[in-house]
């Protein structure tokens, strides 16, 4: 059994066994190796896929360094986004302020590029020195004539989602600084999707072919003028936990405009998320359209995800994603080829969400909010899974443990929403479970 | 398309870094740190820092990168990090029992000036370090140096705690290792051992970032230099160090400390370095360079006779870390090829000047650029402006490669879209064919790939 942190213990559920009040929405423990990152990293995947802005971040070399690129959000635009732009902050500006390199910067950089829009990360630095960042981004903005929008995304000030919030913060700026004429009533924004390996395509794709417009996806292969004008659509349709909610919320509050949330991963949501949105719309052409367009492509993938179903039949995963959402649809789309979740855990769940997770699972699931390596690694043996699906920092791991991996983060290579999605998903967790590699390895923690 | 943002007209930058050539100091430190055995790095600021170098390490690496965080609030940052410090270091003692927790700053703790020395202290007033467990710290501020800055600081800071003087010297000679893959750590315990020369290598990071697989997530793998080898680093009767950026001022502080003696040469990487390695450490073991060793050379000098006229004049681009930059420049001058380009963002006035030493006959002209805006974004427009037959440099250098279609060698950190990096030596003489190996292949593969039907030849 895993070793607990006394702090820690209300984290960790397992089902049957215990009341349920799992504890969430915390600060990590001082000294844990949370999997968890900071605010800055929370504003700046998010904002990232923007793909016509400029990316600035403000602070020493490091947080852009580690943010160049690392995300496959695709463009089919400029690549603007792909670069890294840093003030690199010194020494003496750290003493004296950064406020004239960042101006210089920004000049420098929107008379080179002419972006549509500019974002600057504030890091953890900037908000002790006390630069005055709106300030400097507002007199660039004036003498530039485009939206120059600070982020305020010190890394200390809160958890990834508080930088999720920053970037909604940034981004509804933009909201409503365009006209919006000739937008069609049947139209929505798609929020929370970022283009990984395509994803953004594939779903909007989807919506054309249901009859409903797409003015502009938040932030998936984005584009400043799409944002600014984005008031104009009847729907916000917000996938992902966290990321976009907030956004969604302002603009509801601010123009009325409605949102649902969503989730395009497995044939089950992604069906229920087409058809509730042609619902929205109460067109009986959209709504005939949508049911043929999940009928057609139901009929050509699902047969192909079934064919998995007997070689995966009983097999287990663990689940460890960001958001809590994410953890729903897995559990379901696994459960869809006889696949069982053993253990599940996110980094940034609340209350509903543990709630809804100890709903879905079967009796002696282990839940977990905020985990490290040692519990992932100690519950998964404990639970002899197959396969693990996370993110970057959890690939070794789970190789080490002789245990299959996926990745259903940033560094997903092939697209996994969507029907197509789930059999690429499918494919991929079949190829790593079954590989070869499993009869030489020891497995499980027992020797070969 | 990508990177058809690089414009060929160069302008003096004043305030801009755009695609770097370096990252910041605690990763460097975080580094080091994990080539200690049974080591918990800890980064004390906010969540982000830690989880960006253990992403990056285990991207790179490929194995899973252990590392703890005082994760810092806002709170923190106002009244100081002194009790996120004090209870960080009880809760990793307590649920992840390493032998040592190596802290580290951020530019975030530095800022607010949190005095980690003193803190730690407190810590072991405060009873919160077990009896024979130890606490050992560097400053690491982002805003100075680079990764190189914060991986010298570690190694500093490794001598400050462990490294005594007992008076009675050992017969073992001290190797302090530059930033190298652990399987370059691995080929210098392996030349040493071919020499019968007893050493300690530190920091030492194979058997941990090259651990093999075992059906188990080993926090703290078998390998690292131990604490008892780490005490006697003061007893031994030299110190050579590799790489003068990342080492040098450790050796120093380590003759002052312990009054151990110590010569600091090149990273070992290509011929005249590794020459100079082998030189050096059989003077100071006062031995002769065994057989095995003259005909490793002789198979290197072997390969590179049937290679040179394939290498003969060929323009190079280089960036990177200095010490690797220092060593690779000497080698392609020694292969008859020509670096006209290398750029480092770690500011350092030995390596221009190292530089410049190696190149003053053989390529005057080249274009060398450390420190503030020596960054990829130069390079290419460097490139742009008089083109190159090879780049040398980590995963960042795919984009200019391919934007100009030049073949492209990986080589230095980090690299993101390889794997075996870590596994295959560069230094050493067996390491150096492997680079001419590499280098022969992408030289071969373009000119097959560019010629005319008619020209395309079996034998080349």
């Amino acid at each position: 059994m895993a070793e607990i942190l006394t702090q820690r213990e209300k984290q960790i559920f397992r089902k049957g066994t215990e009341c349920f009040d799992m504890s969430c929405e915390k600060k990590s423990a001082a000294g844990s190796v949370s999997q968890r990152a900071c605010v800055f990293c929370g504003s700046r995947v998010v904002l990232y896929p923007i793909v016509d802005a400029l990316h600035l971040v403000h602070g020493p070399i490091g947080c852009a360094s580690y943010t160049w690129d690392i995300r496959g959000a695709l463009s089919s635009g400029r690549q603007l986004y792909r670069m890294s732009f840093s003030t690199d902050l010194q020494e003496e500006d750290v003493v004296f302020g950064g406020e004239k390199k960042l101006y210089r910067s920004l000049i420098e950089l929107i008379d080179r590029y002419k972006p549509k829009s500019a974002f600057v990360y504030a890091t953890c630095i900037v908000g002790i020195i006390g630069d005055d960042v709106d300030a400097v981004c507002e007199r660039v903005s004036k003498e530039k004539g485009i939206p120059v929008l600070p982020v305020h995304s010190e890394g200390f000030k809160g958890t990834k989602k508080d930088g999720y919030k920053a970037a909604c913060v940034a981004l509804f700026k933009l909201v409503g600084t365009a006209g919006i004429g000739g937008i069609e009533k049947n139209s929505i924004n798609i929020l929370g999707d970022f283009n990984i390996a395509g994803e953004t395509w594939m779903i909007r794709d989807y919506y054309n072919r249901m009859g409903v417009e797409v003015v502009s996806t938040i932030t998936g292969d984005g584009r400043t003028d799409d944002i600014c004008r984005s008031h104009g659509a009847s729907l916000n349709v917000v996938q992902c936990s966290g990321s976009m909610l907030y956004l969604a919320k302002m603009m509801k509050e601010k123009y009325d405009i409605p949102f649902m949330r969503v989730s395009y991963f497995g044939v089950e949501d992604t069906s229920e998320a087409l058809l509730k949105v042609a619902e929205f719309f109460k067109d009986t052409g959209i709504i005939a359209k949508t049911k043929e367009l999940i009928r057609e492509e139901t009929e050509i993938y699902l047969p192909e995800i079934l064919k998995y179903r007997d070689k995966l039949r009983g097999k287990k995963a663990t689940v460890y994603v960001g958001g809590a959402f994410k953890a729903f649809s897995l559990i379901k789309a696994l459960d869809m080829v006889g696949m069982s979740v053993s253990v599940v855990g996110s980094q940034t769940g609340n209350q509903d969400d543990y709630a809804r997770l100890r709903e879905m699972c079967d009796e002696g699931t282990i839940i977990l909010d905020d985990s490290n390596p040692v519990e992932l690694a100690n519950f998964s043996l404990e639970k002899k899974v197959d396969i693990f699906i996370g993110g970057v920092k959890e690939r070794p791991m789970a190789y080490k443990l002789g245990i299959g991996f996926c990745d259903h983060n940033h560094q997903r290579k092939e697209a996994l929403t969507g029907y197509k999605g789930m059999l690429n998903f499918i494919k991929e967790v079949h190829s790593s479970l079954m590989s070869p590699v499993w009869r030489f390895t020891s497995r499980n923690g027992n020797a070969l | 398309m990508l990177l058809r943002h690089t414009s060929k007209e160069i302008k003096e930058r004043k305030a801009l870094s755009v695609n770097p050539a370096k990252t910041c100091q605690p990763i460097g430190a975080m580094y080091a740190a994990l080539g200690l055995h049974g080591c918990m790095p800890h980064s004390h600021g906010s969540q982000g820092c830690c989880a960006y170098h253990r992403s990056a390490l285990t991207r790179h690496y490929k194995e899973p990168i252990m590392a703890a965080t005082s994760s810092f609030t806002e709170g923190a940052s106002v009244f100081g990090g002194q009790a996120n410090l004090v209870q960080a270091i009880n809760n990793i003692f307590t649920i992840y029992k390493p032998d040592i927790i190596a802290v580290h700053t951020t530019c975030l703790s530095e800022t607010i000036g949190d005095d980690v020395n003193q803190i730690c202290q407190k810590a072991r007033e405060d009873g919160k370090v077990p009896e024979g467990k130890h606490v050992i710290h560097c400053n690491t501020p982002s805003y100075v140096g680079s990764h190189i800055t914060g991986y010298s600081n570690m190694l500093k800071g490794i001598i400050k705690y462990f490294s005594k003087s007992t008076g009675v010297k050992k017969d073992q000679i001290n190797i302090i290792s530059g930033w190298v893959e652990p399987s370059d750590m691995r080929e210098i315990k392996r030349i040493a051992g071919q020499m019968g020369i007893k050493i300690v290598l530190f920091p030492d990071t194979s058997d941990i970032l090259d651990a093999p697989q075992t059906g188990v997530h080993a926090f703290y793998p078998k390998g690292g230099t131990t604490i008892p080898e780490l005490i006697s680093t003061g007893d031994s009767k030299f110190s050579l160090a590799l790489g003068k950026l990342a080492t040098d001022a450790a050796a120093k502080d380590l003759d002052s400390k312990c009054k151990v003696k110590f010569k600091t040469v090149d990273l070992p990487i290509g011929l005249s370095a590794t020459d100079r390695f082998i030189v050096a450490l059989s003077n100071v073991a006062d031995i002769d360079v065994p057989e095995c060793i003259t005909e490793e050379r002789g198979r290197l000098v072997d390969i590179i006779t049937d290679m040179q006229q394939y290498f003969y004049n060929k323009r190079v681009a280089l960036f990177g870390d200095p010490d690797h930059l220092v060593a690779l420049t000497e080698l392609l001058v020694d292969l008859d090829m020509r670096p006209v380009y290398i750029i480092t963002g770690t500011s350092g006035k030995a390596f221009n000047k190292r530089i410049e030493e190696i190149l003053s006959d053989t390529v005057p002209d080249a274009k060398i650029k450390s420190g503030a805006n020596a960054d990829l974004f130069l390079l290419h427009q460097w490139i742009k402006n008089e083109p190159v037959d090879l780049i040398i440099g980590n995963s960042y250098g795919k984009h200019i490669a391919r934007d100009e279609d030049i073949p492209f060698l990986r080589m230095g950190f980090p690299i993101l879209d390889r794997i075996g990096h870590s596994y295959f030596p560069i230094v050493g003489y067996s390491g150096a064919m492997r680079i001419l190996e590499k280098i022969l292949s992408l030289l071969m593969d373009r000119q097959d790939r560019d010629a005319s039907e008619e020209s395309f030849e079996l034998v080349m």
